[in-house]
């Protein structure tokens, strides 16, 4: 009994200690250095100043954060109407190939995603691979422009985060009731309507898992827009970046990031209230 | 309007060949509450599936309401199934469970309610419209269920070994319940179930399955008390064999041997002399005497008591015969027969009145 509640305080304390050291103070950091003033010999320095998120408010890096919230936005649209379908048929299967085509989605994780989006350049450059095969079987003449451009970002994007909302929907999907759908059946609901009443509603919470999953990282993933998008396309993600490793303006930086967070966290809240309001309409 | 409402002829099912149901001929009556019997494995839900269009028969015909439903998809078909896990939706409270079927036929708003609150009276669920299928009882659960099939008014409503998960105070009076439902609906019920005590006494017709095949339809006084078959014997009920075989024919009496001594049996089935046959005897058709009780003991087996089991309402007992053989009784408290205190190792009489037991063909 004593030894159970040691346990429990430890492996209690090893998640607050992580929290800690690698969510809380790392995030005090950063609200701190955007608070501070920055110079050309000092990463950052005193006295304390708003000025960071005062330069936030420009049009430029409104509309970067703005182009970044819309293709974050189409990319998770995409990766849902892409994986929907896909995680459906792969949890509705009844074969052994199940297994294999599970593993299969996983297999890209064990290669770095960077070097990922280095081989996605040898495959939509104008010489790549997708140009020369259309060029070859004559579909086209002028290579198609797939590369450094906002489309070249979505494919990168959807491509590397395909895997992210495919998973949380498998599970849900496979948790999914079959008597459920035969019992829609049953009652007169034809395919359609067995869909949008039965079976969306039911696999909502692996929807909004997936489209959390592949959002966050859309926004603010730096190195696919850098490698991908080339000089124009610049992100959030690399906006911030930038700041860091380029400018070294650390403040404006760390102003720029938690002004991000703060706009994530607000579309979760969004999200949250929306779901508690609605299971309390339920209980009455 | 038909007689039968639903008729299947020379329905069978194979699935990557391996047979599961062969040689179904079914008729159903508008009206009656047909109950589909069998062990697990025999058959029966999937010949609830075929009625209700989640499978197609691999051959044979299958007509509702006297229209071939080759082909037809499940939500076309004017059939509704009450699931065994109830399968109730659990996003929905039980309002727009039950509203489901009525809203897929586009239904006006107001037929809807106007239903849903006959049907909810039906089954005692007013007060529970608002909630959802997790904040219910099984038995809740369960009648949500029904409701949810009958509100459609379908034309015959299947039912999946739907009293199985529920505890057995809850199945009995779910039992009376059901039979009172369908009696105030007037809709044909096919009821599927393993337990034969629910058979008999819910339906009015019983159909016996047995790896894949009917053995026998009839009332439930006829596949209980003549049996077509062995297995129907075994199945329903308990039931004492002996192995004989046919000594003498006169018309319909057959004169047969049972544990070395004859006796005359009357049967409606044909037998030959010679032929081997099997003798069955119900439980509480055999009758057990202590030695003071009798004196005439000339038709009587005797044996030894080896187990009493007292039951309350009843005692069973396993004797056994001078041939080894051990047969079970049932003996009930009544008034000329008080007493019913038997010692292990008792030596008795035991017998039955002739008429009672049913002879039927050796099977192999």
């Amino acid at each position: 009994m004593k030894n159970d509640s040691t346990f429990k305080l430890f492996s209690l304390s090893i998640v607050w200690v992580w929290l800690l050291f690698f969510s809380l103070v790392p995030y005090g950091l950063v609200i701190i250095a955007s608070l501070l003033s920055h110079s050309e010999n000092n990463l950052i320095q005193l006295p304390f100043t708003i000025k960071n998120y005062i330069d936030v408010n420009n049009i430029i890096y409104l509309r970067i954060l703005e182009k970044s919230f819309y293709l974050a936005g189409l990319c998770t649209l995409i990766c849902l109407v892409l994986g929907y379908p896909f995680a459906y048929i792969i949890a509705r299967m009844k074969s052994s190939f199940k297994g294999l085509l599970i593993l299969l989605i996983i297999i890209p994780f064990w290669t770095s995603s960077l070097i990922r989006t280095y081989s996605m350049i040898a495959i939509l450059k104008s010489k790549g691979i997708i140009n020369s095969f259309l060029m070859g079987i004559g579909l086209i003449h002028t290579p198609l422009p797939l590369i450094f451009n906002n489309t070249a970002v979505l494919i990168g994007l959807v491509y590397n985060l395909l895997p992210f909302m495919v998973l949380p929907l498998l599970t849900n999907i496979e948790r999914l009731d079959n008597r459920l759908i035969d019992a829609a059946r049953d009652l007169g609901a034809n395919r359609l309507t067995t869909f949008r009443k039965i079976i969306l509603p039911l696999t909502m919470p692996g929807i909004i898992a997936g489209c959390i999953l592949v959002f966050l990282p859309a926004m603010t993933i730096f190195y696919i827009p850098d490698l991908l998008g080339g000089a124009k396309s610049v992100l959030a993600g690399n906006l911030i970046q930038n700041q860091f490793l380029i400018s070294q303006n650390w403040p404006f930086g760390s102003a720029i990031s938690i002004v991000l967070a703060l706009l994530l966290a607000m579309l979760l809240l969004i999200y949250w209230k929306s779901t508690r309001g609605k299971k309390e309409r339920d209980l009455l | 309007m038909t007689q039968n409402i639903i008729q299947l002829s020379d329905v069978s099912k194979s699935i990557n060949d391996h047979t599961i149901l062969y040689n179904i001929n079914l008729e159903v009556r508008n009206g009656e509450f047909l109950t589909l019997l069998g062990p697990s494995g025999c058959g029966k839900t999937t010949l609830l599936r075929l009625i209700s269009g989640f499978e197609t028969p691999t051959t044979g015909k299958i007509f509702i309401d006297g229209k071939n439903v080759d082909g037809l998809a499940p939500h076309l078909r004017h059939v509704h199934t009450v699931f065994q896990s109830y399968a109730l939706f659990p996003h929905m409270n039980v309002y727009d469970n039950i509203a489901f079927g009525l809203r897929c036929h586009k239904l006006p708003k107001k037929e809807i309610k106007e239903r849903i609150a006959e049907v909810l009276k039906i089954v005692k669920l007013e007060k529970y419209i608002h909630r959802k299928p997790d904040q219910l009882s099984g038995g809740q659960q369960q009648r949500v269920a029904i409701a949810r099939a009958v509100v459609n008014r379908p034309l015959v409503l299947l039912l999946d070994e739907p009293l199985s998960s529920l505890d057995y105070r809850l199945r009995k009076t779910m039992q009376i319940e059901l039979k009172q439902l369908q009696r105030k609906l007037g809709i044909t019920f096919i009821f599927v179930t393993h337990d034969q005590e629910e058979a008999l006494s819910m339906s009015d017709r019983v159909v016996v399955m047995y790896e894949g095949g009917i053995e026998q339809i009839g009332t439930p006084r006829q596949v209980y008390e003549d049996p077509q078959s062995l297995t129907v014997a075994n199945f329903i009920g308990e039931t004492n064999i002996f192995k004989s075989e046919i000594i003498a024919v006169d018309g319909k009496m057959y004169t047969v041997s049972i544990e070395g001594k004859r006796r005359i049996i009357k049967s409606p089935h044909s037998f030959s002399a010679g032929q081997k046959v099997n003798i069955l005897v119900r439980p509480e058709d055999l009758r057990v005497w202590g030695q003071a009780e009798v004196e005439n003991t000339q038709d009587m087996f005797p044996g030894v008591v080896e187990e009493v089991i007292y039951k309350g309402t009843t005692v069973d007992l396993i004797v056994r015969l001078s041939h080894n053989q051990l047969v079970s009784a049932t003996e009930f408290f009544n008034e000329d027969d008080d007493r019913l205190e038997y010692a292990i190792g008792e030596p008795v009489w035991a017998s039955w009145l002739s008429g009672w037991e049913v002879i039927l063909p050796h099977e192999e």
